[in-house]
């Protein structure tokens, strides 16, 4: 079966102000992907992050989600649109006077008709999956750092999205528990079929989930290379890419 | 994979039969879309079936569902926790793979980590009564111990030994005070206008209009200059605090400058006390000749005294003793300011809605304490004579 284009950025840049990030960001995430953006700091990860999830205008260019432009869309229906993604931000942007089941059920209540014990039995399940049953009426302030993001990925998931948006998942996780949140997200696309873009720089974890990238590149200004992130680090033919997925030192120390 | 492409009617359906295999088997086939927002028939009676016992396994059957998403799972779960509390055995083979994946993993990660339980509230009312008693004894230590802080901070900056960055001290006498001006140049005025008015209505009875100029000079220097600015500031300037000390708590800002061998006493709360017990005698003293011009007007135009008479009355009543008297109430009230808007911030939980509760206590108890300590001026003025 052919891939399905889920995502078709055409012409984007990237700019704060007066100052140009990225210039002409051409890419498409197909269904199913689990697409990184990486770069080094600075680089406009985020920035183009804020861009396809609606929180920033572009300074040009458009994010087209199966065939629908998102910024040329009314704001209602930019809101609509972006209520069918799932957002997990850096530090899981818990509402923290909210307990972690009522996080989750914000959402289902608002944007469903579906009865409270539903709701409730729904929000047990998300935080089932990743592994925080039982943890209803806990407070985010209550928890630590590494339960607090997968609550947050509960909540990205309360609304069954077409596509998950991670910002940084791993960062501020030990290993153990970042290389859990891979296996989630791994499963919870294989068996939702849901489409994953993920801005990281956490290389461990690029190359154990991610199938297809962009390289953002600081210096040039623009996408210098993308695709598979196994094949990159190898194939690249531009330095700046298998230095970053290589930290610099020979593939074979990395590999 | 859940299979999108079948058709899409208005509102889809989803459908749950069940079928007796044998006297002890039962299987629940699902059909049709099983989506959020879909109609689907309810499992509660099936629940209730495998709950009243006599059932040995049950088989459910995905087979001819055409689309699904958590709404189906929930179900399921809600079959197997009945199955687990009646000891049937689930048979979830015949599901799609994908859904029972997704099932394999909402056991496979349930671990169980050891955090504190969720505070248990107290339940007798002799339970309660002692716990809000042990609150209110921890908060006066709470407040005791850092007045004497900030007390030892003080006296550092008099021996000049206190450490804390000019830039700050320049930073927060500009936000207290240059730009609270034009909100206590609105106050005051209205204040005077006001007490104008009131003394006026009062006055006329006895024929001395005059006397207008007296309320209003003695009540602004003695009091309203005084205690006004008080609450705009502690509104105003309390409030920023708090939060401003809040939201560092909640980034461990506070905590890198401890382990840098800064104190925070000195360093965040000093430049704010000293910017307060500074700024505060200004205001007020800016308040005072504020609310004085608006009382004039309202005595110069609304009730027609001459210019001159009642700039003469104000004159006689300004006493030295009631000026100052003003202006050491706004230096307590700069300090009373400074230190809860501090204190609260500084105690701040580490979430956004800690921020808030703790501004809302700032401003609370700033003004319930500028107005409890007014009335201790009071007496003791009244004691002394003045």
């Amino acid at each position: 079966m052919a891939p399905r284009p889920k995502i078709v950025v055409k012409d984007m840049d990237l700019a704060y102000g007066d100052v140009m990030v990225q210039r002409d960001l051409n890419f498409t995430v197909n269904e199913g992907d689990v697409f990184a953006i990486m770069g080094r700091s600075g680089c406009g990860k985020s920035t183009l992050m804020k861009q396809l999830i609606g929180l920033k205008t572009p300074a040009r260019g458009d994010a087209w989600y199966d065939g629908k432009a998102l910024w040329a869309a009314e704001p209602e229906e930019r809101q609509a649109m972006v209520r069918h993604f799932g957002i997990l931000y850096q530090n899981g942007a818990l509402w923290s006077s909210l307990t972690l089941g009522e996080n989750v059920a914000l959402p289902l209540a608002e944007y469903t008709d579906l009865s409270e014990r539903d709701i409730h039995d729904l929000a047990c399940l998300k935080l089932g999956l990743v592994g925080l049953d039982g943890f209803e009426d806990y407070y985010p302030a209550q928890l630590s750092g590494g339960m607090r993001k997968r609550a947050g990925l509960a909540r990205a998931m309360a609304l069954d999205p077409d596509i998950l948006f991670f910002d940084e998942p791993s960062a501020g996780l030990d290993p153990i528990s970042s290389r859990r949140l891979d296996d989630l997200i791994l499963a919870l696309r294989d068996s939702l079929g849901c489409t994953v873009v993920i801005v990281s720089h956490e290389l461990a974890s690029i190359f154990a989930i991610a199938n297809n990238s962009i390289f953002l590149d600081a210096e040039e200004k623009r996408a210098i290379d993308g695709g598979d992130p196994k094949v990159l680090v190898r194939e690249s033919v531009h330095p700046h890419v298998r230095e970053f997925l290589t930290r610099g030192e020979p593939v074979e120390a990395v590999r | 994979m859940p299979d999108s492409t079948t058709r899409q009617t208005s509102s889809p359906k989803g459908y749950a039969r069940l079928e007796r295999i044998d006297a002890r088997r039962i299987a629940v086939i699902f059909a049709g879309s099983w989506r959020i927002g879909a109609q689907v028939s309810s499992t509660d009676d099936i629940v209730a079936l495998i709950r009243g016992g006599g059932i040995a396994e049950v088989v459910v059957d995905g087979k001819d569902l055409s689309e699904w998403d958590s709404t189906l799972m929930m179900v399921i779960r809600r079959i197997e926790a009945a199955c687990k509390e009646s000891a049937a055995r689930l048979d979830c083979e015949r599901l799609p793979s994908a859904l029972r994946g997704l099932l394999r993993l909402t056991e496979e990660h349930a671990e169980s980590i050891e955090i504190a339980s969720p505070p248990s509230e107290p339940v007798t009312l002799a339970e309660r009564v002692g716990d809000a008693t042990h609150r209110v004894i921890d908060a006066c230590s709470v407040f005791i111990e850092f007045v004497g802080e900030a007390t030892i901070a003080f006296w550092h900056f008099c021996i000049g030994r206190a450490r804390f960055r000019g830039s700050d001290l320049g930073l927060v006498l500009q936000q207290s005070g240059a730009q609270a001006l034009p909100i206590v140049a609105l106050i005051s005025v209205l204040i005077g206008l006001i007490l104008a008015f009131v003394g006026a209505i009062q006055f006329r009875q006895f024929g001395v209009e005059l006397y207008v100029a007296n309320l209003v000079a003695i009540a602004m220097l003695r009091e309203m200059g005084a205690i006004m600015t008080g609450i705009i500031m502690a509104g105003r300037t309390g409030a920023a605090f708090a939060a401003e000390l809040g939201t560092m708590q909640v980034n461990e800002e506070i905590d890198a400058l401890r382990t840098s061998g800064f104190d925070p006493m000195e360093f965040l709360v000093l430049p704010r006390m000293l910017a307060l017990i500074v700024m505060m005698p200004l205001l007020c003293l800016y308040a005072d000749a504020l609310g004085i011009a608006g009382g004039a007007l309202i005595g110069v135009t609304i009730l027609g005294l001459p210019w001159v008479e009642y700039w003469n009355q104000t004159q006689n009543a300004m006493t030295m003793s009631n000026f100052l008297i003003g202006l050491s109430k706004a230096s307590v009230f700069g300090v009373i300011i400074a230190l809860s808007g501090c204190l609260k911030g500084m105690q701040s939980g580490r979430s956004a809605a800690a921020v808030g509760i703790a501004t809302t206590s700032a401003v609370v108890v700033a003004i319930v304490l500028i107005v409890a300590a007014d009335g201790l001026f009071a007496v003791v003025l009244n004691m002394l004579g003045l």
